[in-house]
């Protein structure tokens, strides 16, 4: 039988599941369920029965750098979270999966493939009034070999974005379009948070991340939705580079997300600099309407 | 100046606790208190808190007796941060004179909060508290 997700025709079906497939597999020892959101008091206040927590202020940044996590910090919190190499980790959370697939795109950079983000997030689960838990889960640590973070496939820099730019490469700007215009330096009614200058980056093309969702049930939209969205009104070539880009690279990964995993386009990096870094970079152009 | 007395008094007892875990529950055990107020939908736009996710709309008025009426509806049912700042608005400021208000700071935020909130949910907070304040000021 087909599932409503197989029946969308992503690339990439593999990389989403459904909320019927977890509450399928709550007790599946191999799937490790990871709550990832923005309110830190969603999860303490119930979860997926099993699920962890991961903050992204707390486990997945660096605390002095701005970076993320190493080699050993990503070992230690997948020993924590009791996961092996072969462990299925699914996400999800709150404001349609932004901060699940923040973190499933830094379990990218250190080549955790076997995962997948939960369609339609916490308040799906919650409007199904499916089962939730108020316990931690109490698991053995594993033992989890420190991998290498790769920086390269899936991660821009300022430097290659620039180079980028200077090759008129393919960009996409995810914020809201106040934001890209320059109109404003923040989302409406955000602080400013110190960008200097208002725009994008020069040739960057206006798609803000949640016009891949669908907004009354937060989960994605289909193949034909998404490749009309990116592909057919706003010329993204799915054969050639991508850079997304948002203000520090949280609402950027969810579009990273739709174009690698479910558009399947073949080469599409996170900048996760983005405008508080272009922004304000000496040197770097920026563009206005 | 110190906040409303609760308003102190919570911050007080708040910071008194190192362990984070047990602060988050005493801000769940707050948002359990916050109590929506009886007004049906649509919400005029004037009412509505900028910048916050949780779609909040507020309303002050004055009692007989020249006190203050809040009423606070969070409309999103996962918006727990929201409803735990809306409640201690509403223990600090409810039926008290409008001059009441004039304490209240963004630093509110942090103190219940951290500093560890995303942009977005400090700046829906901070706007929620910037709001109650300026709509009980306008009062006095």
């Amino acid at each position: 039988m087909t599932t409503d997700i197989e029946s969308r025709g992503y690339a990439k079906p593999e990389a989403l599941v459904s909320t019927d497939w977890v509450a399928a597999h709550l007790d599946d020892p191999n799937v490790i369920i990871v709550e990832s959101n923005e309110d830190p008091l969603l999860y303490p206040s119930s979860h997926i029965p099993g699920a962890f927590e991961i903050d992204w202020t707390l486990d997945l940044n660096d605390q002095t750098v701005r970076d993320y996590l190493g080699s050993d910090g990503f070992a230690e919190l997948m020993s924590r979270l009791g996961a092996t190499k072969d462990s299925h980790i699914v996400f999800y959370g709150d404001k349609s999966n932004w901060w699940a697939c923040y973190a499933f795109w830094v379990f990218q950079l250190f080549g955790h493939s076997n995962a997948s983000v939960m369609d339609g997030g916490r308040l799906k689960w919650m409007n199904e009034n499916r089962p939730l838990s108020t316990e931690v889960p109490n698991i053995e640590p594993t033992v989890y070999p420190a991998p290498v973070r790769d920086d390269k496939t899936e991660r821009a820099f300022r430097d290659e974005v620039l180079a980028h730019v200077k090759e008129h490469g393919q960009l996409v700007d995810v914020r809201s379009p106040e934001e890209f215009s320059g109109a404003r330096m923040h989302m409406p009614d955000y602080p400013n948070e110190g960008a200097l200058r208002g725009g994008h980056i020069p040739g960057a093309a206006s798609i803000p991340w949640a016009n891949a969702i669908n907004p009354e049930t937060g989960t994605f939209k289909t193949f034909d939705e998404l490749e009309q969205i990116y592909e057919k009104t706003k010329g993204i070539n799915r054969d050639e580079p991508t850079i997304a880009y948002c203000r520090i690279g949280e609402r950027s990964s969810h579009t990273w997300f739709v174009l690698k995993y479910l558009l399947g386009h073949s080469n599409v990096k996170n900048y996760d600099g983005s405008w508080t870094e272009w922004g304000n970079g000496v040197g770097l152009p920026i563009e206005k309407p | 100046m110190p906040y409303p007395e609760p308003i102190q008094e919570f911050v007080e007892n708040l910071s008194f606790i190192d362990d984070r875990a047990e602060r988050i529950q005493a801000l769940i055990d707050l948002s359990k208190s916050y109590k929506a107020a009886d007004r049906e939908p649509p919400f005029p736009e004037d009412n509505r808190v900028k910048g916050c996710e949780s779609e909040v709309f507020t309303w002050v008025t004055l009692n007989d007796d020249q006190t203050l009426n809040l009423e606070i509806i969070v409309e999103n049912p996962q918006g727990l941060s929201a409803m735990a700042m809306a409640a201690l608005l509403t223990q600090g400021l409810q039926n008290q004179p409008p001059v009441t208000a004039e304490s209240l700071d963004e630093e509110l935020v942090y103190s219940l909060f951290g500093k560890e909130l995303s942009m977005g949910k400090t700046m829906g907070l901070t706007n929620l508290v910037r709001q109650i304040k300026a709509q009980s000021l306008n009062l006095a």
